[in-house]
């Protein structure tokens, strides 16, 4: 908080009179604190009535059977009841679980190997680096829309652009959204097509990187390899570590596009029945927000549990330059 | 060598043909008739059908048009809420001194890992309770999170971005007299504007583009906006539909890309100065 090197500190007692000749030499501060939460209130409400409150109402909701429709009257208390349903009653709970789990783990590596390889193609200055940077992005902000989600599953289907390509080389494909085996992948190739926001995240860290230290390298003789592994990866390894915490995250959440591919049931064969969708159809299908609140809980344990983990393991291989900026 | 040097752009070429694909594809057959989006393996269509477009349009009771003033609406109103509130919540947490800012501040960082779906059940009871879902007007929950700043990531982008305005205006503005409001009100809030442009239009894309929120909160037709109205057509599966519906998917794409062409160079600095730390 190095804030009052170039002003006099308020707190000390040779303050000028300028500074502070309303309501003498502490009014300055006091005035400071209270400004502060008048500028703050909003953000301080809505973290207490959107945030803080729901959480703490979503965890009693979810040791009851409430079901919105009826009154709250109605409602009862069952204990851990939804918890032992969703571990030992309830197979698509855990089907759920696998499914989020071979997406987010599955899609957040390929994403970000694609992001960081087309990042290392870009990061150098030549005509056009801009405008495919840019066309490498657009996919960022298109993605994650019904609009493209529709487009993706057909062009996945029997009919579809995939297939005609396929058929080039005399393939004949089949409707792979359909298929249980194959509609998961097509969703997790939607996810690492949208490669373009940790790419560009990517490319500001690569900048970073002191040029130095390639050239030392390539005197010791280093291939390109060597150089990538003993100096991109560690040097980029911030980087790398804040776009896995955030896409992973992401990952988890995935629902739009497992929602449009399924029309809303999880199919073919639950095979893209994401957590999220699953959630929904409890709650808003099947009215069980009791039950709902349960699983709400149980994904925020385990992203948090998830998100711990990443941390811890990144002492291992996060590496923090002396001179950090 | 030669090859070296070719390789890099050969690779960009393919690789932006790839990406680019899937978009062409869906321009070119949202004019192509049924049998053309069936039979015909060119990415454009042999003859041009238009009538996707005013077909889809009017594909439901609802015209399409209403679904995007609908989606307009939500979206415009949620760009101003999120400019004002994280505004003025970022001014605090870069600018003036109060007790308990730090806790605040991890509180808010907190709160920018939390999952959405997270609270999306509790709200939806509490917004229920209070007679906010459905109605005439079923847009509240949608935007007074937003007016409350509960879009952490916006807070924290006004932050690193304040963080980089001299200190020394506010000094010379306090000394003028400037009382932290008057600091706020002369000095911040003009020197802001490209940190709100850039949340203006993350708010903007992001919200057209949010499906959750809005399956949760809208059930009725009429009160639609543009991503719910498009699982429409996915219900009504037939082959019939395919036209319309990738015409209105590509009409709903549009304003994301308009922005995008605007704004290209804007929207890639933005994730940058909010993506790492300055």
């Amino acid at each position: 908080m190095a804030t009052t090197t170039a002003r006099p500190s308020p707190t000390a007692p040779t303050t000028g009179p300028a500074a502070s000749q309303r309501r003498g030499r502490p009014a300055q501060r006091k005035n400071d604190g209270v400004a502060g939460y008048v500028f703050l209130s909003p953000w301080l409400l809505g973290l207490l009535t959107i945030t803080a409150i729901p959480m703490l109402m979503s965890l009693y909701l979810s040791f009851t059977n409430y079901d919105v429709l009826s009154d709250w009257e109605s409602m009862e208390w069952v204990g851990l009841e939804n918890y032992r349903t969703m571990f030992t009653e309830d197979p698509s709970f855990w089907h759920a679980v696998r499914v989020t789990l071979l997406f987010a783990l599955v899609a957040t590596p390929l994403k970000l190997a694609a992001a960081l390889g087309v990042a290392m193609l870009l990061n150098r200055s030549f005509k056009g680096a801009g405008l495919f940077r840019g066309l490498f992005y657009l996919p960022s902000l298109l993605g994650g829309s019904v609009a493209l989600a529709i487009v993706w599953v057909n062009m996945f289907n029997r009919d579809g652009a995939f297939n005609q390509f396929l058929s080039w080389f005399g393939i004949e494909g089949k409707a792979w959204v359909n298929d249980p085996d194959f509609a998961l992948g097509t969703l997790i190739l939607l996810a690492v097509w949208q490669f373009g926001a940790p790419m560009v995240i990517f490319l500001a860290g690569l900048k970073q990187v002191p040029v130095e230290l390639y050239e030392a390298a390539s005197v010791d003789g280093a291939n390109p390899w060597r150089k990538f592994l003993s100096i991109t990866l560690p040097m980029l390894s911030p980087v790398i570590f804040f776009n896995l915490v955030l896409e992973t995250i992401n990952g988890f959440q995935g629902f739009t596009s497992a929602f449009v591919l399924s029309n809303g049931t999880g199919g073919p064969v639950d095979s893209t029945l994401m957590y999220t969708l699953h959630l929904y159809i409890k709650g808003w299908n099947e009215y069980q927000m009791g039950y709902a609140s349960a699983m709400a809980w149980v994904f925020l344990l385990a992203i948090g549990l998830v998100t711990a983990v990443v941390f811890r393991t990144g002492k291992f291989w996060v590496h923090y330059s002396d001179g950090e900026d | 060598m030669t090859l070296q040097r070719l390789a890099r752009p050969l690779t960009l070429v393919l690789l932006s043909a790839v990406v680019l694909y899937p978009l062409v594809w869906m321009l070119g057959s949202s004019f192509k008739s049924p049998s053309e989006v069936l039979n015909n393996v060119s990415v454009l269509p042999d003859e041009w059908t238009p009538a996707n477009y005013t077909d889809g349009w009017n594909n439901f009771d609802v015209s399409f048009g209403r679904f995007f003033v609908n989606s307009a609406l939500v979206a415009g109103l949620t760009v101003v809420a999120n400019c004002v509130s994280c505004l003025l919540a970022a001014y605090a947490f870069a600018r003036l001194k109060f007790r308990l800012r730090g806790f605040w501040f991890a509180l808010m960082i907190g709160t920018l890992l939390l999952p959405g779906h997270v609270l999306i059940v509790p709200q939806f009871v509490m917004f229920k309770t209070f007679g906010w879902v459905g109605g005439d007007w079923p847009y509240a929950p949608l935007i007074v999170p937003q007016l409350l700043a509960t879009e952490a990531f916006f807070v924290f982008l006004m932050v690193q971005f304040m963080r980089g305005v001299p200190r020394e205006l506010d000094e010379a503005a306090t000394i003028d007299g400037c009382t932290p409001y008057g600091v706020f009100r002369h000095v911040i809030l003009p020197l802001s504007r490209p940190a709100l442009v850039s949340t203006a239009i993350f708010s903007f894309i992001w919200t057209w583009n949010d499906f959750f929120r809005q399956l949760v909160y809208l059930s009725d037709l009429e009160k639609y906006t543009a991503p719910v109205a498009l699982t429409l057509f996915i219900d009504s599966s037939g082959q019939s539909s395919v036209g319309p519906m990738f015409a209105m998917s590509v009409l709903s794409l549009a304003p994301v890309f308009l922005f995008f062409v605007a704004f290209q160079r804007m929207l890639v600095e933005g994730i940058n100065t909010s993506g790492l730390k300055g």
